[in-house]
């Protein structure tokens, strides 16, 4: 178990490095100077070679990566090319929002998914049919275009939830949870889904196998039968199909926080992207893949402790 | 191959419109310049924010432009970009999948960690970075789309190329010399061209949600040129004033995605139905000639049995089914009759079962594969699945009628009056949970008792069956197949039941194994007392522990003696054969002895004798007519009518 986390972490870390040198060296194809966009069209060249400069966008290409990376592995992740803060401070910033939206929407996704799935699988008939339909209609759809929908019906036609902005949890939990809803709610319909076909498949399969019908005959209630047994067996390739959605589902959130207009991590990396902020594109970059490694990292925990084949004694 | 794969979609409905609809949309985007009624950018500011009229059929936006006409255009746009991804991810995700899948080894190892690294490169923030280095270009940003999902991809043609890898073929093309590469394009490609078709477009689905929204997000083309995503970012501003332009922009996105997906679904059930008996039986119902029948067994598959067959009238009960339960007997059946299918049009599985079980004696039921003896252990649970059911006979436990009792209190006698084993030990067992939490919880579905005394009862029982309890701690999958046999023997035991059905207990094991197991079998039954109905078609294992035996044949019972008498004498022609064809009776340098033919399934039962077409006594009384079961004397029966032939012949 501990031999697994640490190849993990080893593994984020050249992960982290891939990304980053990708990322960088893309960005740095920018055409156009960052310091005269910062700067305007009426600045002077002296201006603009003096912020050049400060910045070090005159240094060598690598030698410009390995003070960044330099920066990154004590904490500094160097300054926003358009406003001079610290990057780390503006991720910061916005990383509760982001993750916010990202924990409620796994969990919505989890416990409907996995309920809906369970239910259909037990009960078929009409909400079996219902979810085999429906299931592509969440791959179809895109979230932004859901989110668009939501708005329109929630938040304009009738008036019950925001249409835009976000309060925090710290001043108002209920409208904290208020202003998350329809953007979870954009964001987890896909998965929702995904998980809930997956989980009846599953479901459907472990029902028909020999061990449920021994368990029957043992006279074991069927209720214990479902919510213990078919639900641990089934659990564990909806697991990994939850692992894929809600690292899909960091995509969206991008979509989602644009249309919502929330002060995240999505709508800062858009923004810094237009302004070719590169440090800003990096940090977020960096961000982002530590929050799919340590996503991946817990659901193979999560698979470890559902299935006992795969621990290691 | 493919040509199948077409004709088997096009049988889809929802194939066929999900298809039609596709091709409507391609063609139309690409014929735009043709058939657009307006001009896209062609703006007439008296008309704005107009909803759908006969010269707009779907309305102006806020600049008094046509909305179809945008959307047409704006359709080879976004089109186009899901082209670019598509290819891309194909270049990429071909060649390493099937590099991975058929070469194998290191080439493999390199390629899946590369997979590895490019699933968790957050692939919107590289994306976004491209667009801005090359200045907005959506075509560079598809490839980078495309480039970044072929990940997942690569492992699904991987997989593909490893099954076909296993394949004979490839073998053989090896072997007369074609090169690798060869064999990769020309054989292995075009096996997994089904897979690519569902995944293609099931990609493109996924991709068209990506680039629209990457327009909406203001990336791309800028305005005034007209892309699906930014129209809908235009309607989502004008939600107040002018709702209705929402309605084209976003549905067409979502029929085309839908579309997409609704025909990759059904790419993905015609590819795997060529696999399957469903595909099979579709296939064949649509010929006019008759399909060979006796393809399918009636107790596994749903398939609907094949045009033609007429309904035979279910036959007479035998006398014997008037016969009252022996005095005392635990367990006793009357005319047992199970079906499968849809209610009320069921196939019968077996008829007319009559027999009776003393409590402490161990029955046999005997039988090939094929006789029904696994379809009456379960059709006394009541276990026969939701395409069976009991359509006849009475199934007396201890005076109390199992048939047609309620749920509930089926539940409750099942584990503790009646219980069962089956053949398969290390299936039985729930793979995720411990030994022997599933033995206390046989226990506890019985008994009020505390997680304490519980375990107690598990280490009980544990010992019971001959095995240490710290077994108790073990999963499934760390015990042999004799340990799980005997874990499954002692969650039978747990709640003291007074039958226990042993269905083929040791068929799965090994030999040495075996002996231990019915050994074990027997001392059990001879402490506790219960009656033990012993199915099995091993004749060794019989003479070895049970007293009484029944025998079965095509869903009937033929026969009903005690072993000793069946073993001196059978008075069934089919007893009489069977016995005969142990290779344990064969003679040296002499065909080992058979009975020719074989067992007919359940919906090719004859009206007369099921055995006659096999039997060296037949004669012609034997066909018209069920033949009754003929009781001999106490313990007696047979059901046939030349028992005194077979007499004859014996002596």
């Amino acid at each position: 178990m501990v031999r697994l986390i640490v190849t993990r972490l080893l593994l984020s870390v050249v992960l982290i490095v891939i990304s980053s040198i990708a990322i960088f060296f893309l960005m740095s194809l920018v055409p156009g100077d960052p310091a005269r966009t910062i700067l305007g069209a009426n600045a002077t060249p002296d201006s603009i070679e003096r912020l050049r400069q400060q910045l070090g966008l005159n240094q060598p290409l690598l030698s410009q990566y390995a003070s960044w990376l330099g920066g990154v592995v004590r904490g500094d992740f160097g300054e926003s090319v358009f406003s001079g803060d610290p990057v780390v401070k503006l991720i910061l910033a916005r990383v509760p929002v982001t993750l916010s939206l990202m924990l409620l929407s796994t969990l919505v996704i989890a416990v409907l998914g996995t309920g809906l799935g369970l239910l259909s699988a037990v009960r078929g008939g009409a909400l079996g049919r219902f979810l085999d339909a429906i299931s592509l209609v969440g791959l179809a759809l895109p979230s932004y275009w859901v989110a668009i929908l939501l708005v329109a019906l929630f938040a304009v036609a009738i008036r019950i939830f925001p249409a835009t902005g976000y309060i925090q949890f710290a001043d108002n939990p209920g409208g904290w949870l208020l202003s998350l809803i329809l953007p979870v709610a954009a964001l987890s319909l896909g998965g929702v889904t995904i998980v809930a076909k997956q989980m009846r498949d599953s479901a459907m399969d472990v029902l028909a196998r020999d061990y449920i019908r021994v368990l029957r005959a043992t006279g074991v209630r069927e209720r214990s039968i479902v919510l213990k047994h078919v639900l641990r067996n089934a659990s564990l390739p909806s697991l990994t199909v939850l692992g894929l959605t809600v690292v899909g589902a960091l995509t969206g959130a991008v979509f989602v926080e644009n249309v919502f207009v929330l002060p995240g991590l999505g709508t800062m990396v858009t923004q810094a992207t237009t302004s070719h902020d590169l440090p800003v594109v990096l940090g977020v970059g960096v961000f982002f893949t530590l929050f799919v490694i340590i996503v991946n990292l817990v659901i193979d925990l999560l698979y470890g402790v559902l299935n006992p084949k795969v621990r290691v004694r | 191959m493919s040509a199948g794969l077409v004709r088997r979609v096009l049988r889809k409905p929802l194939g066929v419109v999900s298809g039609i609809v596709v091709i409507l949309i391609v063609a139309g985007s690409f014929a735009a310049p043709l058939i657009a009624p307006h001009n896209p950018l062609e703006q007439n500011l008296r008309i704005v924010k107009q909803g759908p009229t006969v010269a707009h059929l779907l309305g102006t936006d806020s600049l008094g432009r046509d909305v179809l006409s945008r959307l047409l255009f704006g359709g080879q746009e976004s089109l186009s970009g899901v082209l670019v991804a598509v290819v891309s991810m194909l270049i990429i995700a071909i060649p390493l999948g099937i590099l991975a899948g058929y070469v194998g080894g290191i080439t493999d190892r390199i390629i899946l960690h590369v997979v590895d690294v490019l699933l968790s490169i957050p692939g919107t923030i590289i994306t976004l970075a491209v667009l801005a280095i090359f200045n907005n270009s959506m075509f560079v940003a598809m490839v980078s789309v495309g480039v970044l999902a072929s990940g997942a991809f690569i492992r699904v043609f991987r997989s593909a190329a490893l099954s076909v890898r296993q394949e004979l073929y490839i073998g053989a093309a090896r072997v007369s010399g074609l090169g690798q590469v060869r064999i990769m394009a020309a054989h292995v490609l075009p096996q997994i061209r089904g897979v690519l078709l569902v995944q293609v477009t099931l990609f493109s689905a996924a991709t068209l949600g990506i680039q629209t929204g990457l327009a909406f997000l203001a990336f791309g083309p800028p305005p005034p040129a007209p892309t699906w995503g930014g129209m809908v970012a235009e309607a989502a501003t004008l939600i107040q004033t002018d709702p209705w332009l929402l309605v084209p922009t976003g549905g067409i996105i979502a029929i085309t995605t839908l579309a997409l997906c609704l025909l990759g679904d059904a790419l993905r059930d015609a590819n795997q139905e060529r696999f399957t008996l469903a595909g099979l039986a579709t296939a064949k119902r649509t010929r006019v000639d008759s399909a060979p029948r006796g393809m399918t067994s009636v107790v596994t598959a749903s398939v609907t049995t094949a045009t033609g067959v007429t309904d035979v009238a279910a036959p007479d009960p035998d006398e014997e089914a008037a016969i009252p339960a022996a005095p005392g007997a635990v367990l006793s059946v009357r005319g047992l009759t199970v079906g499968f299918g849809p209610a009320g049009r069921e196939t019968t599985a077996i008829q007319r079962v009559d027999f009776d079980v003393l409590p402490g004696e161990i029955v046999g039921l005997v039988g090939e594969s094929g006789s029904g003896k696994t379809v009456t252990a379960l059709g006394l649970l009541g276990l026969l699945g939701a395409n069976g059911r009991i359509t006849g006979g009475s199934i007396l436990l201890a005076g109390e009628e199992l048939v047609g009792m309620s749920a509930a209190r089926l539940r409750e006698v099942r584990g503790a009056r009646i219980a069962m084993i089956s053949q398969e030990p290390m299936v039985a067992l729930d793979p995720s949970f411990r030994v022997g939490s599933q033995i206390a919880e046989a226990v506890r579905a019985h008994e009020r008792v505390s997680r304490g005394d519980a375990q107690m009862r598990t280490a009980e029982l544990l010992e019971a069956v001959r095995l240490d309890p710290a077994v108790a701690s073990r999963y499934p999958h760390e015990i042999s197949g004799g340990m799980a046999q005997r874990v499954a023997i002692a969650m039978a035991l747990a709640g003291r039941p007074e039958v226990l059905i042993a269905d083929e207990p040791t068929t799965a094991l090994d030999v040495t194994v075996q002996a231990d197991i019915l050994d074990l079998l027997r001392s059990i039954q001879e402490q506790t007392g219960m009656a033990v109905i012993l199915v099995s078609h091993d004749w060794g294992v019989v003479a070895d522990l049970c007293s009484r035996a029944i025998v079965m044949y095509a869903g009937e019972v033929v026969e009903r003696a005690t072993v000793a008498e069946l073993f001196a004498a059978p008075k069934h022609p089919y007893t009489a054969a069977l016995l005969r064809s142990n290779p344990h009776g064969a003679e040296p340098g002499k065909p080992l002895p058979t009975i020719g033919g074989s067992v007919p399934p359940p919906h090719q039962w004859p009206i007369g004798c099921h055995f006659a077409a096999r039997c060296p006594l037949a004669s012609a009384d034997c066909l018209p007519a069920p033949i009754a079961m003929v009781h001999l004397d106490e313990e007696r029966a047979s059901r046939c009518i030349h028992i005194e032939t077979l007499e004859a012949v014996q002596s």
